[in-house]
């Protein structure tokens, strides 16, 4: 997933990734609840959520789990790749299951990816998996504090 | 934090939802055939695990960089170890700030102990937050940098 450039979204599509971020119902008929919030059929809803999702606009549709509330682990990890082995060690990193999602950033540390397993044992096992695999040391900087987590953004395109 | 009450019909709901809620009227019958649930148990387990933060929420996780925001800056910090706390939660306070984590220094190459995302439509605004927030640090804050991702090399959240 390269780095693109903004979507082409309606004003439909917007109202939809503004007001559907969280708040999704339980219901019998969630969708039909959800397009009568939006001001559209239930039909088109449930179109237009798999056109977004097609389209990689939007990630998932679902429920969010919070890991930590389960006794699992969520790390954020990160390894100093030689660019001529980025591709190789990327595909090596993302292969894990446990790597929930992996971004390239510009530093010396180019590969930043955070695990989430469903036991705190399976960190350590995951490093020792992906320092086997790619033959490179990991960086992990698990979180000691958490002060602020809200991770909705608007569309501004 | 361990949750006693999660049990193997939670773990089964949360498996068949971790790809996405299935996208047809009656989602939530889907699960329950796929499960083998009630349907009413697994809107209630839903509800349960919504309350319990055990599920953040349910809803759409937009790609940011389709929707705009199409600069990703990790800002991170070398904030005095007494004063880190008291700053992480007016630091993650600001508007522009998605997440915010005190987090292990690894010296010597990694000084850095707080963590901020920021996004925003290009560089310069997000190099215009950071200033915002070494504002905020004042002498606090001994060193800093910006990490700005090129590239979403995997985004598929959680499997268990």
């Amino acid at each position: 997933m390269r780095e693109r450039p903004a979507a082409e979204l309606d004003a439909v599509d917007r109202r939809i990734i503004d007001t559907l971020q969280g708040g999704f119902p339980i219901s019998e008929h969630p969708y039909a609840e959800a397009a009568a919030g939006l001001g559209v059929a239930e039909g088109e809803l449930i179109a237009r959520l798999q056109r977004l999702l097609e389209a990689k606009v939007l990630t998932r549709f679902g429920p969010m789990v919070h890991i930590e509330r389960l006794g699992g682990a969520f790390v954020l990890a990160a390894l100093a790749v030689p660019e001529a082995r980025y591709e190789e060690v990327a595909a090596a990193v993302n292969a894990l299951p446990e790597v929930a999602h992996n971004y390239r950033r510009e530093h010396a540390l180019n590969m930043w990816f955070v695990l989430a397993t469903e036991t705190p044992e399976g960190i350590p096992a995951a490093i020792a998996k992906i320092e086997a695999d790619t033959g490179l040391p990991v960086h992990a900087f698990p979180k000691e504090a958490e002060y602020f987590v809200e991770m909705m953004l608007e569309s501004r395109v | 934090m361990s949750t006693s009450s999660f049990d193997a019909a939670d773990r089964a709901i949360i498996v068949a939802t971790q790809g996405g809620l299935p996208l047809v009227p009656r989602p939530y019958h889907a699960i329950a055939e796929q499960t083998g649930l009630s349907v009413e148990e697994v809107m209630a387990r839903l509800r349960a695990m919504l309350a319990a933060g055990v599920i953040r929420r349910i809803g759409a996780v937009p790609n940011h960089y389709a929707i705009g925001w199409t600069a990703n800056g990790m800002t991170v910090w070398d904030v005095a170890d007494e004063r880190i706390d008291a700053l992480g939660s007016q630091v993650g306070a600001l508007e522009c700030v998605t997440h915010c984590y005190r987090r292990p220094r690894a010296l010597p190459t990694w000084p850095y102990n707080l963590f901020a995302m920021v996004h925003g439509s290009s560089r310069e605004e997000v190099l215009a937050k950071a200033e915002d927030i070494r504002t905020l640090l004042g002498d606090a804050c001994r060193g800093s940098d910006v990490l700005f991702s090129t590239r979403i090399l995997k985004k598929s959240g959680l499997r268990i």
